[in-house]
């Protein structure tokens, strides 16, 4: 537990000065990643880089392979053959537990525990890093006031008690809750109604803008898309067929991104 | 109601005789917790084992609490009779909700859930003692729960290998034909049952997920539960530990009336005439007391010399008293270093009985007469008469007898009921039993001489003999004491009058 601490505050450090292990822009690094599941393969030849303090959203139809390449970042997954490179190292080399607890992790419906309150959901990384209780407390309130709930009245609650908006804003928290560097959202925003939807990812777009940290970001909604990303990166088949800024994008040649453009007009 | 007098007048045995039940299910669901919960996780983590284990629990389920019993008997060797054997078969039954409720209760956790706790850096441990455990506890206890009422409802039948709980008076009921006792045993077993289902099923609800119990409200139930569990255990390991210090004794007796009353009876003859503590390993059925005394689980009993000599040692059947005694005496001396005392006076041997009517309109008296009437006739017998060789085969070829139809096997105090019920028509009963008179039955004279005597004398092991030499004299003052008259009497008073063993005895000892 030490270790993982003093190992993840440095490289937390090298993050926020921008100077690193020889690739001080990129955040994560897909080389030539292929993952084949019984014969059947889920992503073949993925090959991108991640900028540091970009937020790349992976775009595509279900079964894309978009949720796929965000696992293989928090090693939920391991390649085939090629190598995922987080900050450098390859998430082979990486220990998995303290790769996992370097990355936020946002999922859609939150993934929240349903035995614990929204303060300990949110504490829940803090804790496995061992740190110090009122730190711990601290952090919590600080990170609701931050995702727009207030404390008094939510930390104690149970994700039940709260409305699917609500849910996701402390899904959002716990993942910042140990500030780190990359965060993993995938269909965070999911199964809200469009009007909340709408406005958290107002609010989640100026929040990224605010804190710097390297977001990729898995959906299917192509408003969704052109609303928060940097760069969007188009899944077919397991094959990322397209990545371009938003402007780009919108003007693409690529039948399958027109298709999602058209969808919009 | 007679049932509330009953309960009422017999209060602290009710009581003690509850808190071995209890103790046995305690004991039982406990360990089968503390074993089933960790396989059952397991069995979530290695998931082609999960079918092959739950198949061989589901088996052991399916097996007669009886017939796991009489296997636990020559496996366990000398701790084959008591709590021990009961305790391991009640285990066995719990052990299959237990863990299949670990099983389904873990993967039941929302996928989601536990891939948010894998991305959020959890270690296995981590995932499966912060979010899987906490969420599947609900399931978990409620197979507890199924655990807890099976094994309250199979521990009556431990009382049939002594190993105490209210079951004892289920078969003291059976064996009398008393409805109050099985009743005073059925009606508390089944009031712990519903209790039990009860607790455990509002325990279950506070553990359920989002139920608003608090962490520390489930800590404090989770800590309480393991707290009874765990002194459960200490307790029982203590008294497994301290049962074997002290000047003391344990005086067996078979699973009917004649041979309570007979342990009875050495027993306080050893604590009047001595400073020994006896203590009483009761309703032990089959041949289990023989295996005990060798064991050296007891350390006397009363046996029947014709048992000993036919279903002990094998010896074909013969007639003389005398030669009996002393073939047995000397067999036992050399085989089991068990000592014979002198023959307390009664010979109990089978009884061949018809209802009274009977006897009298077809004008019975002989098992010879009644021959020719027995081609219409249906016959009942105990397991005992059956399986012994001298019992069945021979009693029907010696005496040429055929039935209407192959003779009902039945447990031996069911066989009197049947027989004055008009089921049966003729049965192998004892000649010492009080229900002869009480039912108004009449005993056939064994006219060919077939059955070989059974005369009641205690068995000592040589050990405890020389240890405690006082016993043998004691005991020894009994011998010739009780006629046949005597005997019928005192099972009369204990089994037709229902009064209390340890009275009736004292009353005939200071005669």
């Amino acid at each position: 537990m030490l270790e993982v601490n003093s190992v993840s505050h440095s490289q937390q450090s090298e993050s926020l000065t921008g100077s690193g292990d020889g690739q001080p822009n990129v955040a994560i690094e897909f080389r030539n990643v292929n993952l084949k599941v019984n014969q059947k393969s889920l992503v073949e030849d993925l090959a991108f880089e991640v900028l540091r303090g970009e937020t790349l959203v992976l775009l595509g139809r279900s079964g894309s392979g978009k949720t796929t390449t965000l696992k293989l970042i928090n090693c939920l997954l391991e390649p085939t053959s090629g190598d995922v490179f987080v900050e450098g190292t390859s998430t082979r080399s990486w220990n998995q537990i303290e790769l996992r607890r370097h990355i936020g992790y946002v999922i859609q419906d939150s993934g929240l525990f349903p035995h614990f309150t929204v303060a300990r959901n949110i504490a829940v990384v803090p804790r496995l890093k061992g740190w110090k209780e009122n730190k711990t407390h601290e952090r919590v309130r600080e990170l609701l006031e931050l995702v727009g709930l207030e404390p008094q009245t939510f930390a104690n609650r149970y994700p039940r008690e709260l409305s699917g908006g609500q849910r996701q804003r402390v899904g959002v928290a716990r993942a910042l809750a140990a500030d780190p560097p990359i965060v993993l959202m995938d269909e965070p925003f999911g199964a809200l109604d469009p009007l909340t939807r709408a406005e958290l990812q107002r609010e989640f777009a100026a929040l990224t803008k605010r804190l710097k940290k390297t977001i990729v970001f898995v959906t299917h909604d192509i408003r969704e898309a052109y609303t928060l990303a940097s760069r969007i990166g188009l899944f077919k088949d397991g094959h990322l067929i397209e990545l371009a800024t938003p402007d780009q994008f919108a003007s693409s040649s690529d039948p399958e991104a027109q298709a999602f453009n058209k969808s919009i007009e | 109601m007679k049932l509330i007098d009953f309960l009422v007048q017999n209060r602290s045995e009710v009581l003690q005789l509850t808190f071995e039940h209890l103790f046995l299910v305690v004991i039982a669901t406990g360990g089968a917790s503390l074993i089933g919960i960790p396989i059952g996780i397991i069995l979530t983590r290695r998931t082609s084992l999960a079918k092959p284990v739950l198949a061989i629990a589901s088996v052991l389920q399916t097996i007669p609490s009886l017939a796991l019993f009489g296997f636990l008997i020559p496996v366990l060797g000398s701790h084959g009779i008591g709590r021990t054997p009961a305790i391991i078969a009640l285990f066995l039954y719990s052990l299959l909700p237990v863990i299949r409720n670990t099983f389904t209760g873990i993967n039941g956790v929302d996928p989601a859930v536990r891939e948010a706790a894998r991305g959020m850096g959890m270690t296995d441990w981590q995932v499966l003692t912060q979010v899987e455990l906490p969420l599947a506890l609900s399931v978990i206890v409620a197979g507890v729960r199924v655990a807890t009422v099976i094994s309250v409802g199979t521990a009556t039948i431990a009382a049939a290998i002594g190993a105490g709980g209210l079951g004892t008076y289920i078969f003291r009921g059976l064996r009398t034909l008393d409805r109050t006792l099985i009743l005073a045993g059925a009606v508390p077993a089944a009031a712990m049952a519903l209790l039990a289902d009860l607790a455990l099923g509002s325990v279950e609800r506070l553990l359920l997920p989002g139920s608003g119990a608090s962490v520390n409200r489930r800590k404090w139930i989770l800590g309480i539960g393991t707290l009874v569990i765990t002194a459960g255990l200490v307790a029982f390991f203590c008294v497994g530990g301290t049962s074997k210090s002290g000047a003391r004794v344990v005086v067996g007796s078979k699973d009917f009336t004649e041979s309570r009353i007979l342990s009875e009876i050495v027993a306080q003859t050893i604590e009047n005439g001595t400073n020994i503590k006896v203590e009483q390993a009761t309703e032990l059925s089959g041949d289990l007391c023989h295996r005990e005394l060798v064991a050296g689980q007891i350390d006397m009993y009363v046996e029947y010399t014709g048992t000993a000599f036919t279903a002990i040692l094998k010896h074909p059947p013969i007639s003389d008293p005398r030669a009996v005694y002393d073939q047995v005496k000397a067999d036992y001396e050399s085989l089991f270093i068990l000592e014979w005392l002198q023959p307390l006076g009664f010979n109990n041997t089978f009884a061949i009985l018809v209802r009274g009517e009977d006897a009298r309109r077809l004008g019975l008296k002989s098992i010879s007469d009644s021959a020719r009437y027995a081609t219409n006739w249906r016959a009942g017998f105990g397991q005992d008469f059956m399986s012994r060789k001298d019992g069945y085969p021979g009693f029907v070829q010696t005496y040429g007898l055929r039935f209407m139809e192959p003779p009902r096997e039945m447990d031996l105090s069911l066989s009197y009921q049947a027989l004055a019920n008009h089921q049966v028509d003729l049965i192998a009963g004892n000649s010492t039993d009080g229900l002869i008179e009480k039912l108004g039955l009449v005993q056939l004279e064994d006219d060919l001489h077939y059955f070989p005597p059974y005369e009641a004398a205690p068995i000592i092991r040589r050990d405890t003999l020389d240890r405690y030499p006082q016993i043998g004299d004691a005991v020894n003052r009994l011998a010739g004491r009780i006629t046949n008259e005597q005997m019928r009497k005192l099972n009369y008073a204990v089994d037709g009058e229902k009064r209390d063993v340890r009275t009736v005895v004292r009353e005939f000892l200071t005669d």
